[in-house]
């Protein structure tokens, strides 16, 4: 992670092009009756989204190993903070 | 003690080799060893200060009925009590204050990786501690709520509970700063040849220590916001009343909190694992078990904070998750705690200052985790939960525990950054006063516990009186003992004799530097070429 | 005893990186809130998101995808040592977060025009979940809105430093890391504006 690494701004709009675009089929995909999967859907969608904007608007497709590793540990803890919560909601 | 008139701090060392002495050179300082010394004293203070406050509460418990004060000075006393002693001491005392004088001469470096952010933690803290203190003598008077600020009643009461939280909300900010730049600092500022396997293990301590500031204070400055929206807007999200869930606060409370608990042991257990191979004169036994436990136990810690909850009205599946999940803590726990036994193992012990206070913390929490066993398993909880079996239990692991780990630090460190000695003599008696008052207040608060005495309670059942008298005077014990500790230290530190180079023959690399150290730490770039525990070319001055 | 200035980018952005950790995880505690009171009142969380405006919070969306796309395009540029296009693209960061902010404002005021702020009237009247779903609206909403505000103020700051110079194509962290802080706060909106606008 060392060295400096240029993102193109054909790429940057590229993905910007893309982000709309996921933008407007969630927005059309929760105005259709899907039910429970409406939620799934959405936050599906909106894993990509982020997903993209960190790869490539953060760069974190050009670090090292260790960043990566450390964004993982990050989200892991957060879904086990959730995660174990609902073992009381889920069960009261 | 020869020399007792007070004399300039030796020369060329950071005390002055910037030229610079007034004290705006110190609290504008962004020297990690002056900042740590700025942290000592201030937390120190508190510690001080807490004390005090303690004291008062068991000369209040001393006998059923009113003793000195009323019940709402009590609640208020039992609060600030708290909130001083986990906010602004056991928090922020060992990563603040000796994580910052030791930690960066330990991996090589000339300083932390972000010297003016560490400046503004410090500050955060002071303006987070002095917005506590204001909220005591303002608006409805200190807070009453107990420093876990548990809602329905925090959202309710007429005391100061807003301004308290907001200045708490500042301290753990500036919690997470420190987090932030220890862990940036071990990993990019490491001298050459100090790889992750010759760290010491106080560094390792406070590695895993750094991430639980990192990943865990975000939850508690949350908790913290949504009491003021509670309070302030009326947000009613904690309020049956209006749909709120109170066990939704306990969750995201204790989700920080719990974890908050590792950060006050973690960096005590690595104190420990310092000082012990020193004093034994051997390498540590399971260097990489004990580096390895300390990641582990703040990994699990973050899994059990539903243990707090047992009687809350949680779900009973939860209870089960939690209370099994908490068992696993005491694995990498007792990894560490064989791992010292075994390092004295045939060693050559000198048992000086430190090395007394570093072995009552092995026996002391000892008892502290197996007390907290107690009260892990969901059925003997239920008994003993709120009781004040709970309160001997944390006490034996934040008093005994960590507590007893910064006497250690203080007479193991602190010399090398004053280039004085203190007596030693003193010093051990303070000790055993300490450890003998110590066992009396709490062990007879464990038993008081176990006999129904609830928490918190400003009266109690006659048939308590006679412990809770034992228990009162066990606090005089132990507060003489602190009082013969400062003021020895203190004489050393400021009036005692000077002495040069390795006064108790450690082998990491801060022992490696002149005393006191100078200002950006090391004369020459550090080349590392053994571990932090190979005494073979190491002796006492 | 005078050494170069330290300097490490490498380190500056792992700390970077570690604070927007601690960042993701300040509104986790909103985002857990969320699902439990979400899975408690589904029905209630239904109407109340039906009363927010999509369109809206779908400009906002746009909007603030833009200016992301802006503070980094103003990173590739500051890299090509194009100082100009750099400080006009941060410009426009600005200028998007500007309207992302008039946006909230017409928002919230017509809620609040509406009776319908944390602990009005208008809620405590109307079903609990209601309330709740309204509340943590207003939570994350105005916590993400202070980000916001807050990343402004930090890319303006770094607008000016890269005019005197000291910012520029061989020294770039700073807004490096600022632009990282931007991305943050789009990535927060990103679950936000599904979460609460969309999907019921």
């Amino acid at each position: 992670m060392s060295e400096q690494h240029i993102v193109s701004n054909k790429k940057l709009t590229c993905i910007w092009l893309i982000l709309l675009v996921l933008t407007t089929l969630t927005v059309a995909i929760t105005r259709v009756d899907l039910g429970g999967y409406k939620v799934f859907g959405a936050l599906t969608i909106a894993c990509v989204k982020a997903g993209l904007v960190i790869a490539v608007f953060m760069h974190m497709k050009y670090e090292g190993k260790l960043l990566r590793w450390l964004l993982f540990l990050a989200l892991v803890t957060l879904a086990i903070f959730i995660g174990l919560t609902f073992f009381d909601v889920l069960y009261r | 003690m020869d020399s007792l008139e007070p004399t300039q701090p030796l020369n060329n060392s950071f005390w002055n080799d910037t030229g610079k002495t007034g004290i705006t050179s110190w609290i504008f300082s962004t020297d990690h060893k002056r900042i740590g010394l700025l942290y000592f004293y201030v937390t120190f203070g508190f510690f001080l200060t807490g004390v005090l406050l303690g004291l008062l509460l068991r000369i209040e418990l001393m006998a059923p009925g009113r003793t000195i004060m009323g019940p709402q000075t009590y609640n208020a006393l039992f609060t600030v009590h708290g909130v001083v002693m986990i906010f602004l001491f056991i928090i922020p005392g060992i990563p603040g204050a000796f994580g910052n004088l030791v930690m960066p001469i330990q991996v090589g470096a000339r300083d932390v990786a972000f010297p003016r952010l560490n400046l503004l933690s410090w500050w955060l803290y002071i303006i987070g501690a002095l917005i506590v203190l204001t909220s005591l003598f303002s608006g409805g008077g200190a807070p009453d709520t107990g420093w876990t600020f548990y809602v329905p009643f925090s959202s309710r009461t007429g005391t100061n509970v807003s301004l308290a939280v907001f200045g708490v909300f500042i301290v753990g900010f500036s919690s997470i700063l420190t987090g932030v730049n220890f862990v940036t600092t071990i990993h990019r500022l490491r001298a050459e040849g100090m790889s992750w396997g010759r760290l010491p293990l106080f560094t390792w301590s406070l590695y895993a220590t750094a991430w639980v500031q990192i990943l865990a204070t975000p939850i508690l400055a949350i908790t913290l916001v949504l009491i003021m929206a509670e309070r302030l807007l009326g947000t009613g999200l904690f309020d049956p009343s209006r749909g709120g869930d109170p066990v939704m606060y306990q969750h995201l409370f204790w989700i920080y909190s719990h974890p908050a608990v590792y950060i006050m042991i973690l960096p005590a257990m690595g104190i420990i694992s310092d000082i012990i191979p020193v004093f034994s004169r051997k390498p540590i036994f399971g260097y990489k078990m004990i580096a390895f436990s300390s990641i582990a136990i703040a990994a699990a810690g973050s899994l059990v904070w539903g243990h707090h909850m047992f009687t809350s009205g949680m779900s009973d599946t939860a209870v089960m998750v939690f209370s099994f999940l908490t068992f696993i803590v005491a694995i990498p726990s007792a990894i560490k705690v064989f791992n010292w036994i075994s390092t004295l193992y045939k060693g050559s012990i000198s048992l000086e200052a430190p090395m007394l206070f570093a072995l009552s913390f092995i026996l002391l929490f000892s008892i502290g985790g197996l007390s907290g066993l107690i009260l892990g398993a969901a059925a003997t909880d239920v008994h003993v939960h709120d009781t004040h079996f709970v309160v001997g239990h944390f006490h034996y692991v934040m008093f005994g525990g960590t507590g007893f780990a910064i006497f250690a630090a203080m007479h193991y460190w602190l010399p090398k950054f004053y280039g004085r000695r203190y007596a030693e003599k003193p010093a051990v008696v303070a000790w055993a006063l300490m450890f003998t008052g110590f066992n009396v207040l709490y062990f007879t608060m464990q038993v008081l516990g176990m006999k129904g005495m609830p928490r918190r309670y400003y009266d109690y059942l006659p048939e308590f009186a006679n412990l809770n008298l034992v228990a009162t005077i066990g606090s005089w014990i132990l507060a003489a003992g602190l009082v013969i500790m400062v003021v020895n230290l203190f004489r050393g530190l400021w009036w005692g004799v000077p002495f040069e180079g390795n006064p108790w023959g450690g082998a990491s690399l801060e022992w490696t530097v002149p005393t006191p150290p100078p200002t950006e730490n090391f004369i020459e770039e550090p080349v590392v070429t053994h571990g932090p525990y190979d005494f073979s070319n190491t002796e006492r001055s | 005893m005078s050494h170069p200035e330290h300097k490490d980018d490498i380190g500056a952005k792992l700390g970077m990186w570690l604070f927007l950790f601690t960042e993701l995880l300040l509104f986790g505690g909103l985002f857990l809130l969320y699902a439990v009171y979400l899975k408690r009142y589904p029905h209630e969380f239904a109407t109340g998101g039906t009363q927010l405006n999509w369109v809206l919070g779908s400009a906002n969306t746009a909007i603030l995808l833009t200016s992301s796309l802006c503070a980094a395009m103003a990173l590739t540029a500051l890299q090509r040592h194009e100082m100009r296009r750099a400080m006009a693209l941060l410009g426009a960061t600005i200028f998007c977060a500007a309207g992302f902010m008039v946006i909230k404002y017409v928002e919230w005021s017509a809620k609040i025009g509406h009776g319908i702020y944390p602990g009005s009237e208008h809620l405590k009247a109307g079903p609990p979940g209601e309330s709740i779903f309204f509340s943590l609206y207003f939570l994350s909403t105005g916590i993400h809105g202070l980000h916001v505000l807050i990343g402004a103020i930090l890319l303006a700051w770094i607008t000016v430093k890269i005019k005197s110079g000291e910012v520029n194509g061989d020294n770039y962290i700073l807004l490096e890391n600022g632009a990282l802080y931007w991305h943050l706060v789009d990535l927060i909106w990103i679950f936000i504006f599904p979460l609460y606008y969309l999907i019921l």
